[in-house]
This record gives C-alpha cells, sequence and structure tokens, in this order.
C-alpha cells in the first residue's frame, strides 16, 4: 500500500469497479477439479497454417514496427472481407488495425467522448463497454434488453433512452453474453430511429461470423448508416485467435484519422507477427473458419436441449458461443446459483449481473466446450437442481 | 448450414460410437430422423465400416507397414480395375489406389513383420502377370492416421473464466 499513490490516483479510475468477472475468476482458480463453462474464447487452437504463417514471417525477420494503421497489405484484405458483408471500406485511410476490439472500443470512445456525454449501451452486454465510456469521461446508460424479446434491443427501449446528452449507441450484436442477434429487418428500425436522431453507433461485430441460423448483417451496411458507424471486429472469436490481439476498426476517415492519432500515441502500433497471421487468416482460413463454427452448431443445440431438460429455461442463442439459460425458477440470485453450483458440483458458469443489471436471473455458459464437458455438466447442474428442490422442501415442511 | 445426411456422416467420420440419440441432439433432429439416415446410409454403402483407429504400439501385438509403388500393365476393356480387384483380394492389402504420376497404384500393407511384407511382394505381387515392377517403402514411424495424430494434444491452456 503506497499512501503516496492513493493520494495522486487519479478519481476516473478510483470509480471504475473492477470487473465481477475477475472475482469469479479468483473463486474458480481455487476450486479444484473444476468443469468451466466460464470461458470467453474458442477451444479451438488457431488453425496450423495461421501459426505456421508467423512462424516464417519471423524467420524471414519480420519483427520490426509497422506503419501506425498496421500493414497496409491487412488493411487491403480486411478490405475485400467487409465487401462480403456489403460494406466498402477504403484500406489506406478508413482501415485500422487495433489490439483486438478491445483498443476499437477505447479509441472510439476517447475521440468521441466530452465530459457528460451520453452512451447507449445494450444490457446486458460483454463488460467493458461501459467502464470505458466512463473513463473516457462520459456516462454510460444502459438498455434494457429482455429475454421476453430474446434479449434483443427494442426500438421502443432504444427511443425511450435517447435524450439530448445522447451521442452514441454501442451496438454489439451477435452479444455476448446472450447470444441473441438482430436481423437486417430489425437493424433497419434502429438505425431510422439512430439516423432521426443524428446519433453515432459503435457496432462490435466480433461475433458475426459465428451467425447460426440467419445471414450477419452490419449496420454499416444499411442506406444512412456508413457514414456515422464505427465498425469494430477482429480475429480472436472467428478465427481462434485470441491470444493474437489483432483487431480492426473501420468507418469514415474523418473519425479513423483521430483514433488513430491516440493508436500512434498509446500502441505505436499492433505487433507485426500477429498481424501477418491475420493475414493468413483472413485470405486462407475460411475452410477452417467454417468448421469450427459448425462444430460450435452442434454443441450450441447439445447444451440448450440438456438445460431446457433439466427445467433450466433457455431459447436458442443465433450467435457467438454462450447459452443465457434463466435460472428463475430456482429462487436464487445469479449470484448465488453460480457460487452455490461452484461450491456443490464443482461446475464454473458466469452470473448474467457481470454482463450488468438485465442479467439477473440468468447465467452464461460457453458452449466452446468439450461435449463430453457439456455433457458431465449438464448431469451435475441436473442433480445440483435436485438437491436444490429436496432442500426447499424440507425449509417448507419444518 | 449442410444439409443433414453430410452432418450424420461428419459425425460418424469423427465418431462412429457417438449414440444415435446424442447425434439427433447436436443436430437438433428427431432420433427416428438420424437412425433412418443411417440405415439408408448403410444400405447403400456409402458407410463401409465402423472402424477404429488403434495405436498398435502401446500394445504386444507386433505390425509392420510398407507403402509398394507398383506399375502393372492395365488391361483392354477394364483399365487397372481387373488387377486392381486381383491385388486387393489379399489379405495383407489394407488399402489400394489408383495414381498419377510415376506409378499406377499404392498398395499398402501390413503383416506381422519385415519378412512377411517381403514375402507377400516377391510371392504374390510380384509374380503377377500384370505387374511391371514393384518398389517396397516401409514405413518407420506413424504421426498422424486419418486425420489424427498419434501423439496426444496439448492440454488446454485456456483460462477458467475469461470474459
Amino acid at each position: 500500500m503506497s499512501t503516496v499513490f492513493e493520494k495522486a490516483l487519479c478519481k476516473r479510475i478510483k470509480e471504475t469497479p473492477p470487473s465481477k468477472i475477475r472475482k469469479f475468476f479468483d473463486l474458480v482458480v481455487s476450486t479444484p477439479g473444476v468443469i468451466s463453462l466460464g470461458v470467453g474464447e474458442p477451444d479451438f487452437t488457431t488453425p496450423w497454417h495461421i501459426r505456421e504463417a508467423s512462424f516464417y514471417s519471423l524467420e524471414k525477420g519480420y519483427t520490426t514496427y509497422t506503419s501506425n494503421k498496421g500493414l497496409i497489405e491487412l488493411r487491403r484484405a480486411i478490405s475485400k472481407y467487409l465487401t462480403k458483408f456489403d460494406l466498402e471500406y477504403n484500406p489506406e485511410d478508413e482501415v485500422l488495425v487495433t489490439i483486438g476490439v478491445s483498443e476499437g472500443v477505447d479509441l472510439a470512445m476517447r475521440a468521441l467522448v466530452e465530459e457528460g456525454d451520453e452512451i447507449l449501451v445494450p444490457d446486458p452486454s460483454y463488460v467493458s463497454y461501459s467502464p470505458l465510456i466512463g473513463l473516457a469521461g462520459g456516462k454510460a446508460v444502459p438498455l434494457k434488453t429482455s429475454g421476453k424479446d430474446n434479449f434483443k434491443l427494442t426500438p421502443e427501449n432504444l427511443e425511450a433512452a435517447i435524450t439530448p446528452k445522447t451521442k452514441a449507441l454501442i451496438l454489439t450484436f451477435p452479444n455476448n453474453p446472450t447470444g441473441a442477434i438482430l436481423t437486417k429487418p430489425e437493424l433497419e428500425k434502429i438505425a431510422e430511429i439512430v439516423i432521426r436522431h443524428d446519433l453515432i453507433v459503435i457496432s462490435d461485430e466480433i461475433y458475426a461470423e459465428l451467425t447460426y441460423d440467419d445471414v450477419h448483417t452490419s449496420i454499416a451496411s444499411l442506406p444512412g448508416m456508413w457514414e456515422r458507424t464505427i465498425l469494430l471486429n477482429g480475429f480472436s472469436k472467428a478465427y481462434a485467435m485470441t491470444g493474437w490481439r489483432i483487431g480492426y476498426a473501420c468507418g469514415p476517415e474523418t473519425i479513423i484519422s483521430m483514433m488513430n492519432r491516440i493508436h500512434q500515441y498509446s500502441i505505436l502500433c499492433a505487433p507485426v507477427t500477429g498481424q501477418l497471421a491475420a493475414i493468413e487468416a483472413i485470405e486462407n482460413g475460411y475452410k477452417e473458419m467454417r468448421e469450427m463454427v459448425i462444430s460450435y452448431n452442434y454443441r450450441r443445440n447439445s447444451m440448450v436441449s440438456g438445460f431446457n431438460r433439466i427445467g433450466l429455461d433457455c431459447g436458442l442463442p443465433q450467435g457467438a458461443f454462450y447459452a443465457f439459460p434463466s435460472i428463475k425458477s430456482t429462487g436464487l440470485s445469479s449470484d448465488e446459483f453460480a457460487e452455490k453450483l461452484l461450491v456443490a458440483e464443482k461446475v464454473a458458469v458466469v452470473p448474467g449481473t457481470a454482463f450488468g443489471e438485465m442479467g439477473e436471473g440468468y447465467i452464461r455458459c460457453c458452449y466452446a466446450s468439450a461435449l463430453s464437458d457439456i455433457n458431465e455438466s449438464i448431469k451435475r447442474m441436473e442433480r445440483f437442481m435436485q438437491n436444490l428442490d429436496k432442500d426447499t422442501q424440507k425449509v417448507s415442511n419444518q | 448450414m449442410k444439409d443433414l445426411k453430410s452432418c450424420v456422416l461428419e459425425l460418424l467420420e469423427q465418431n462412429s460410437r457417438l449414440p444415435i440419440e446424442e447425434m439427433a441432439c447436436l443436430l437438433n433432429a428427431s432420433m427416428e430422423d438420424v437412425a433412418a439416415i443411417i440405415d439408408e446410409l448403410e444400405n447403400s454403402r456409402t458407410i463401409l465400416k465402423y472402424a477404429t483407429i488403434i495405436d498398435w504400439e502401446k500394445t504386444a501385438t507386433e505390425k509392420t507397414n510398407a507403402l509398394i509403388e507398383l506399375t502393372v500393365a492395365p488391361e483392354r476393356e477394364f483399365g487397372f480395375d481387373k488387377i486392381a480387384e486381383r491385388i486387393y483380394g489379399f489379405s495383407e492389402v489394407k488399402s489400394l489406389y489408383l495414381m498419377s504420376g510415376s506409378y499406377d497404384l499404392a498398395v499398402f500393407v501390413e503383416a506381422e513383420n519385415f519378412k512377411d511384407i517381403s514375402l507377400f511382394v516377391a510371392e504374390k505381387l510380384a509374380p503377377l502377370n500384370a505387374v511391371k515392377g514393384t518398389k517396397t517403402h516401409f514405413i518407420m514411424r506413424k504421426y498422424k492416421e486419418q486425420g489424427v495424430p498419434y501423439k496426444s494434444e496439448d492440454t488446454v491452456k485456456r483460462l477458467v473464466v475469461t470474459p
């Protein structure tokens, strides 16, 4: 403990709460023999040809800085790839290679937010948006989504949350933790409101390729949206490259150049080895990527039917690799359920509240897990539920 | 996504012991539909056999494998099929492929030891009229079989809880 630093620390960081996932992580690691459905990354290792490309790049001595914006070859490949979503970005000045999507969110917030600006964030959603908005001086305003709407963002809720201070909307579909997606007609309704209120959209589409029964639509491809959207995506989820930390931001030159201004001072450039591996992934990784998606799809079906069979109501998630079953029938809170399950049956799931208030009554379970682990977890959870019932009966009989 | 039949085949190719109930669950299909597809695939000999990949080196059983390159004279009207049928009839022949390139047939054989394979080549394959030449390559070590590496996969490196 340093009292000097205690006095010196800035108020903003002191007021930023630590991630709830971190606290839960500490609890899980201290419990031996746990089956964890609490992960947020693929269970595949990066496909070999991508790893091999990185070995080759090191052999050839590619160990230097790159352009701040990233290798032009990678930016060109990203630009070409995005045409499949009807998006056109000039690789010269409308694409920026970042350290994962997380850096993209940070850059977007720092480039856009003035003190007191309100940024709308779907609730529940990934843990980093609200803290990064706060650190940039803005105010994160939760946009409630609920199980009865399959956790989709509704035009009514969006319209109701907009105030004169609202500057931007963060869109996070397919969604972590709910697996919800927004279809093209649903996005068109959101776009109409966004344009009418002259808002900016930051669209995190990191799970775009992990869309199962529909085709992913990017809001930036809708009329009038390209010019007001920052598109964020990356290689982590689709190509099983989480540890490489390569993402990208695309948008009009006006915003990308300002995001690059921050990036060039704070990061300089994304690591060259990761960028070269990303080129291999985007140019030659489609087959492996589709095989992984098919495998997630199988396991999605298995996990969801398992939850429904044991009495945990769970809709079929349309994207990402998370099931988000309701645990309301148990009468426990999300935190209680996750902690009791961990202690009683050594199964780790993430309480829905780690992703926002609207996650109460739900748990996030990652189906990018071995099928044997999924089946065993469901068995253990069934036993956990049966024992809960017995306990409840005991209490009511007393 | 792929059609149900292709999905069933891919799942069985990965694990032929996968119970129908579990397969139906993975594919979000009924058990009856999956069972009917499997019946159809077996009857049409699309599924030839349910086999197992075994690392025999971990057992007391002796096995030696070789790849034999054969150059053969094709027969009028039948091409390579007749000679191929004569060759794959031998129980030592585990796989047989017609190849492009510098030889015609690739014969993968398995026997107890080197001597058995040498005798097989000398006494069974080489004397066949259509066989013009043989080159025998003994397999020294197997690293990967039908997509499965012999070495066990690395341990999981993921953290137990991540956002």
